[in-house]
């Protein structure tokens, strides 16, 4: 191949005018948490700079992660990422097909061995020699393992690449598992969620993108600039958090009022993830603001934790699955009652040994 | 006397002149067990540990909600306030007793590790369940009794400690992403999984203390009673005081 495009020369190829560009880099370095003079950077970087291939590879999943990136709020944000990815190969959105688009996979891993970005959607079910993901022909995990080998890091997209999701929820009869069990020796970058916020993936994209560096993970390999803070956090219900005003019932008073929804469930103090902030559709809304609680989507194993309208966790003990409460006022029954007995049993031995006090001798046997 | 829970020996009068180290006018069976400060600090402990337990309860189920406007309300946040208080103290307590451990008196050890490798300590543990189950006449026991110390550890020293962690776990959360606590406590979150396994798992601490408190306090006054031996009030004078035994 010859000299590599640069972003922007992409850009304008397809049609984007230098305005809408300077536009879509102030915007993405202000989501990105960067400082005012960073768009600035976006933009040179995006004009000097050979683009970052990317692979995009479609597993065990139900594509919302796609639906949600191509929803991206800015017009040009999927546009630019878009356009970017269908040049190389995304099976699902690309104009190639079949031998075609596989083609098009071999050739970009032999062509940029070692350089390229490969985005995971979906993970890899290991049961059976993994014939419950079949993709061009073979196993999704071989192909995950083949392609992973010779990129530059790996983009787990959603809460299925991070954690597993609803496919590995118990019992999990495909055995699927989370794409950093198989990617070993890659930097892996989770951007849970189901699905991810679309501005969190251009973000996280267009960051390694210009910047050639991953972004700053957390110890969970979470970006911190989205993962960083919690939705209770941020959330703009906080305030009648701290002011103890709860929501009781879906249809009370305090509901209409926008009181805080932690009574009904709301997972928010245990998640990380960016709607608080950045919101949904354009920055319109995002659940708690219509009135639902969180249900932790971006959060591991939140299939498994219990209904979704409590805020904590089942607690499996002997094979039986309870809320701690539950386990708590059994238990206290069980020692309650024991006591109970056993002091009334206390009882009545004393009331028959109380001569042997009263004549103040060492209790027989050979140890006093 | 070995590092051992103190077993009294089969004379008891010559033993109780040793432990006290002076020549008692009037023998009488007493042993200082428990030094001031481990005094001040079970008490304490036990306020924090009450305070933390209520104040933990309204964290997990929020009294009812009060009408007005946020700005001049802070219900809830004082109650998280006054646990995070609360668990400052107590962890503090925490630090300060195992240092006593190190540098006190032979019984400040005794919750800090189980001998169960003893064989002698195992047929000692029987010997107080038996007890416990009626079926003999009990052995006196100057520091805790065994089953007493396992119980301690298990439950208070492990689960106190248990709750400590996680509960900075939790407070780490709060204090962002780059910050010291996160330094030095994001690893709970990996332990545990999640953020919300980490939650419940502190929640479900708390019942684990609430239960050795009962069991403990049930354990201590029926002691007083039935062992004629004093618990509750050798925790205020610091000496266990075996009432079968003095002279006439
Ligand atoms: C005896 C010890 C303790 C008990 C019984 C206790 C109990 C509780 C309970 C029941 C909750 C509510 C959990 C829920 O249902 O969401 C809680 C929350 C919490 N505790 Fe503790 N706790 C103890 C010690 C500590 C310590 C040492 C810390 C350390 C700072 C701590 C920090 C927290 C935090 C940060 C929360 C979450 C508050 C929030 O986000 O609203 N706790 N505790
Ligand atoms: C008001 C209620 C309480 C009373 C009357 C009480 C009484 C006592 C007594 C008498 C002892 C000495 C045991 C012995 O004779 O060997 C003791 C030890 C101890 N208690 Fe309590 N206690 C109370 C509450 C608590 C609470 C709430 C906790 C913590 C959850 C606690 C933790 C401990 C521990 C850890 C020891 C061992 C002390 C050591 O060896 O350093 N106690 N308590
Ligand atoms: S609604 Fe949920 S996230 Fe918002 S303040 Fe209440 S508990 Fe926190």
């Amino acid at each position: 191949m010859a000299r590599v495009e640069t972003f922007y020369e992409v850009l304008r190829r397809h049609g984007v005018s230098r305005r809408s560009f300077v536009q879509f880099c102030s915007l993405t370095a202000a989501s990105l948490g960067l400082k005012p003079a960073f768009a600035e950077e976006l933009a040179q970087a995006m004009q000097v700079k050979p683009r970052i291939p990317v692979l995009w590879l479609h597993g065990l999943e139900c594509t919302c992660c796609s639906e949600s990136f191509i929803r991206s709020a800015h017009p040009l944000a999927k546009d630019v990422v878009l356009s970017l990815i269908s040049l190389d190969y995304d099976d699902t959105i690309m104009a190639a097909a079949g031998e075609q688009a596989e083609q098009c996979l071999e050739d970009v891993r032999r062509e940029y061995k070692g350089k390229y970005l490969l985005c995971v959607e979906g993970n890899a079910p290991l049961a059976d020699d993994g014939v419950y993901c079949i993709t061009g022909g073979r196993p999704f995990v071989e192909q995950l393992k083949d392609y992973a080998a010779d990129a530059m890091a790996v983009v787990s997209w959603g809460s299925c690449a991070s954690w597993g999701c609803v496919q590995a929820a118990k019992p999990n009869p495909t055995h699927a598992v989370p794409v950093h069990e198989i990617v070993r020796d890659k930097p892996v970058i989770k951007v849970p969620g189901c699905p991810p916020i679309a501005e969190v993936m251009t973000g996280v994209i267009s960051y390694i993108l210009t910047f050639d560096r991953l972004p700053e993970l957390d110890r969970q390999g979470r970006p911190k600039m989205f993962y960083g803070q919690r939705i209770h956090d941020k959330c703009y219900r906080r305030g009648h958090f701290d002011a103890g005003q709860f929501v009781e019932a879906w249809d009370d008073d305090g509901a209409r009022q926008g009181w805080c929804l932690y009574k009904l469930g709301c997972r928010g103090p245990t998640t990380y993830n960016a709607c608080s902030t950045v919101r949904w559709n354009d920055g319109v809304s995002f659940p708690i603001q219509s009135g639902h609680g969180c249900i932790g989507c971006s959060e591991k194993d939140f299939w498994d934790n219990g209904p979704f309208y409590e805020r904590l966790a089942n607690v499996n003990l002997f094979g039986a699955e309870a809320n701690a409460d539950g386990w708590a006022k059994g238990a206290a029954a069980v020692v309650g009652a024991g006591m109970a007995v056993h002091a009334g049993i206390s009882a009545v031995v004393r009331l028959r040994d109380k001569e042997r006090h009263d004549t103040h001798l060492p209790p027989k046997g050979g140890t006093p | 006397m070995a590092t051992d829970t103190v077993k009294l020996p089969e004379r008891p009068h010559e033993h109780a002149m040793d432990a006290v180290g002076t020549e008692p006018v009037r023998p009488v069976m007493s042993f200082y067990v428990y030094e001031w400060p481990v005094r001040i600090w079970h008490w304490l402990t036990a306020l924090l540990v009450v305070a933390l337990s209520l104040t933990g309860y309204f964290i997990a189920s929020p009294p009812a909600s009060v009408a007005g406007d946020t700005s001049a309300l802070f219900t809830f946040g004082q109650i998280r306030e006054w646990h995070f208080i609360a668990a400052w103290l107590l962890t503090i307590g925490v630090v300060f007793r195992a240092y006593w451990a190190v540098v006190g008196g032979e019984h400040a050890r005794l919750i800090y590790y189980v001998p169960f490798w003893s064989k002698q300590w195992w047929s000692d543990v029987f010997l107080v369940v038996k007890w416990y189950l009626f079926l003999n006449k009990g052995e006196k026991w100057v520091g805790h009794n065994p089953l007493a110390r396992a119980s301690m550890f298990g439950m208070f020293t492990l689960g106190s400690l248990a709750m400590v962690v996680t509960g900075f776990g939790l407070y780490a959360e709060q204090a962002g992403v780059d910050s010291w606590l996160r330094g030095a406590f994001g690893w709970t979150l990996s332990l545990f999984g999640s953020s919300m396994a980490l939650r419940t798992w502190h929640h479900a601490g708390m019942y684990l203390l609430l239960a050795f408190s009962a069991i403990h306090l049930y354990a201590a006054v029926r002691d007083d009673i039935m062992g004629r031996v004093s618990t509750v009030s050798s925790m205020i004078s610091g000496w266990r005081t075996f009432r079968d035994f003095h002279d006439e």
